[in-house]
């Protein structure tokens, strides 16, 4: 088996898929505990459906850099969403399912009219699960994901404060001066670049799980945020990796292996802290 | 000048007012109570006053040079904070967030003065608990030492005894008071309208009657006995 392994690690490809998976692992399990507990957790749902839309168009185009097309929309879909969840008017959850259920329809719909490839249902199926796109990474594409995850753990380090204070109390970060409505904002920017990173390693059904499961896990062995936080990391990249070498060396699909992986953690994480007593229910 | 005159303020919901044409202010020391019945809208008006609602008519103005990052606030509890990986610590440290600016972290200064909130509140050996394991009283006081932190002028409680026992409760309206001695001016709802009447040096009495006024106007006034004697009948057909 180890042998099977370090042949396998002479592909770059591999090498690749490896580095930007622990990457993009890293990042979505940061505001993992901030969408759960903010209620935010449907915003990330809805807006993997909009990037799915995004790239399915993408592809339709015949883009050969769909991130360029599927980054932009995605932002800017998360900021609407935010706006229109604090409008009374249009009541949150209804807005998101309108637009997330809406861009999954057209998505496909675009995608069976223009589509010039063979294999169809292959492609729609390996951009909700993401099959195999992350071992056909190209050269670029890996940096362009490292760039950003980078660039979302600086930010994440920098506002890390803020984001708690507006996610553990944000009437009172309100009342007491902080521009909480800009940190919101600031939230929503980020979760949607790392939904479409996330794109690329689980595919748009499975982001959700990526991005909540670690966190989950995390809560159920520490009673701090910032223990909460690096545990959440720490599992989540320990996941993905074992994940992505399980897929390897198995041939089984790297997305839903990773996510099950995660799962069996969170299960191990659930046992330990029933043993442990660490958290009350 | 007040530290903060309300002027013929209307707020509601939805262009749905709860109370029209309120007027009253607060000065620098005083010790304001909130009273009135449960839905009366006390907890509106605090919102209102915080700046987390638009007021639908009237003013609110600051006096004596108030910023809005020099006000405390402890809110009613809500229940996504019950379940919240927090540490006693990062609840506390977190008051100092509306004076941060873009700065990062929290300097040395602000951890010390953290750390002396806590003591003040009794808190400070439970500095690295989980909030969610803490008891009601012990919540309010991690919340209280939070709000501490915000300010030095002014702090805007909302019910900070419901739930709490009533030795605990005696405990946490000392504490109060012992701010309010220290200079801290205190705005505070509350239903319980003894000690409110015990603590408070002004009323606010909100509902279908409005009374604004001293503690000794407010006992003297007609809104005051009518609501005593509606108590105290409540009591003896509830038994
Ligand atoms: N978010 C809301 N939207 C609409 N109406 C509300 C909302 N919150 C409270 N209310 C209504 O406003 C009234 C005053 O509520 P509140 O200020 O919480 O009262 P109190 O704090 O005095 O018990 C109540 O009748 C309540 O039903
Ligand atoms: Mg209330």
């Amino acid at each position: 088996m180890i042998e099977k392994l370090t042949l396998y690690f002479q592909y770059p490809f591999v090498k690749y898929a490896l580095i930007v998976g622990v990457l993009i692992a890293l990042c979505s399990s940061l505001l993992g505990v901030t969408l759960v507990l903010k209620r935010f957790s449907f915003i990330g749902d809805g807006l993997s459906h909009v990037a799915f839309g995004a790239m399915a168009v993408a592809a339709v185009l015949n883009l050969t850099d769909e991130m360029m097309l599927v980054l932009p929309v995605t932002v800017l879909s998360a900021i609407l969403l935010l706006r229109t969840g604090q409008n009374t008017r249009i009541k949150g959850d209804s807005a998101i399912a309108m637009i997330s259920v809406g861009a999954m329809a057209i998505g496909y719909l675009l995608m069976n009219l223009f589509s010039t490839s063979p294999n169809l249902s292959g492609d729609v199926c390996s951009t909700l699960f993401g099959s195999t796109s992350i071992l056909t990474l190209t050269e670029r594409e890996v940096i362009l994901c490292a760039v950003l995850s980078a660039l979302v753990v600086l930010i994440f380090v920098l506002f890390y404060n803020k984001i708690f204070a507006v996610t553990f109390d944000e009437a009172f970060a309100k009342a007491t001066g902080t521009p909480a409505d800009r940190y919101n904002l600031l939230i929503a920017v980020i979760v949607a670049v790392i939904i479409v990173l996330a794109m690329n390693l689980v595919g748009s059904l499975l982001i959700s799980a990526l991005v909540i499961f670690p966190a989950l896990s995390a809560m159920r062995l520490f009673g701090s945020f910032k223990g909460v936080t690096i545990c959440s990391a720490v599992i989540s990249v320990i996941c993905a990796a074992s994940g992505i070498i399980i897929s390897i060396l198995a041939g089984t699909p790297v997305g839903s292996t990773i996510v099950a992986v995660d799962i069996l953690a969170f299960g191990l994480c659930v046992l330990v802290g029933k043993l442990t007593g660490a958290t009350r229910e | 000048m007040a530290l903060l005159t309300v002027k013929n303020l209307s707020y509601g919901y939805d262009s749905q007012a709860i109370l029209t044409d309120l007027n009253f202010s607060v000065n620098a020391g005083d010790y304001l109570c909130i009273v009135g019945e449960n839905g009366s809208g006390k907890t509106t008006l605090m919102k209102t006053l915080l700046g987390l609602r638009e007021p639908m008519s009237g003013e609110i103005i600051p006096g004596d040079g108030l910023k809005k990052n020099e006000i405390g606030y402890l809110p009613q509890q809500t229940i996504v904070q019950k379940d919240f990986p927090a540490s006693v610590r990062e609840i506390v440290l977190s008051g100092f967030q509306g004076q941060t600016g873009l700065r990062p972290f929290y300097n040395r200064q602000e951890k010390a003065q953290a750390q002396e909130n806590m003591q003040r509140m009794g808190i400070e050996a439970l500095a690295d608990t989980c909030y969610r394991e803490l008891s009601g009283g012990q919540q309010q006081r991690v919340l209280l030492a939070r709000a501490l932190c915000a300010t030095r002028k002014v702090l805007l409680l909302d019910e900070p005894v419901s739930g709490l026992d009533p030795k605990v409760t005696t405990e946490m309206y000392e504490l109060i008071r012992s701010l309010n001695h220290e200079g801290i001016t205190i705005i505070m709802i509350s239903h319980d309208i003894a000690s409110a009447v015990r603590y408070a040096s002004h009323i606010l009495h909100i509902g279908s009657e409005v009374f604004f006024g001293t503690k000794q106007e407010y006992i003297d006034s007609k809104v005051y006995n009518k609501w005593i004697v509606a108590e105290d009948q409540s009591l003896t057909t509830d038994h």
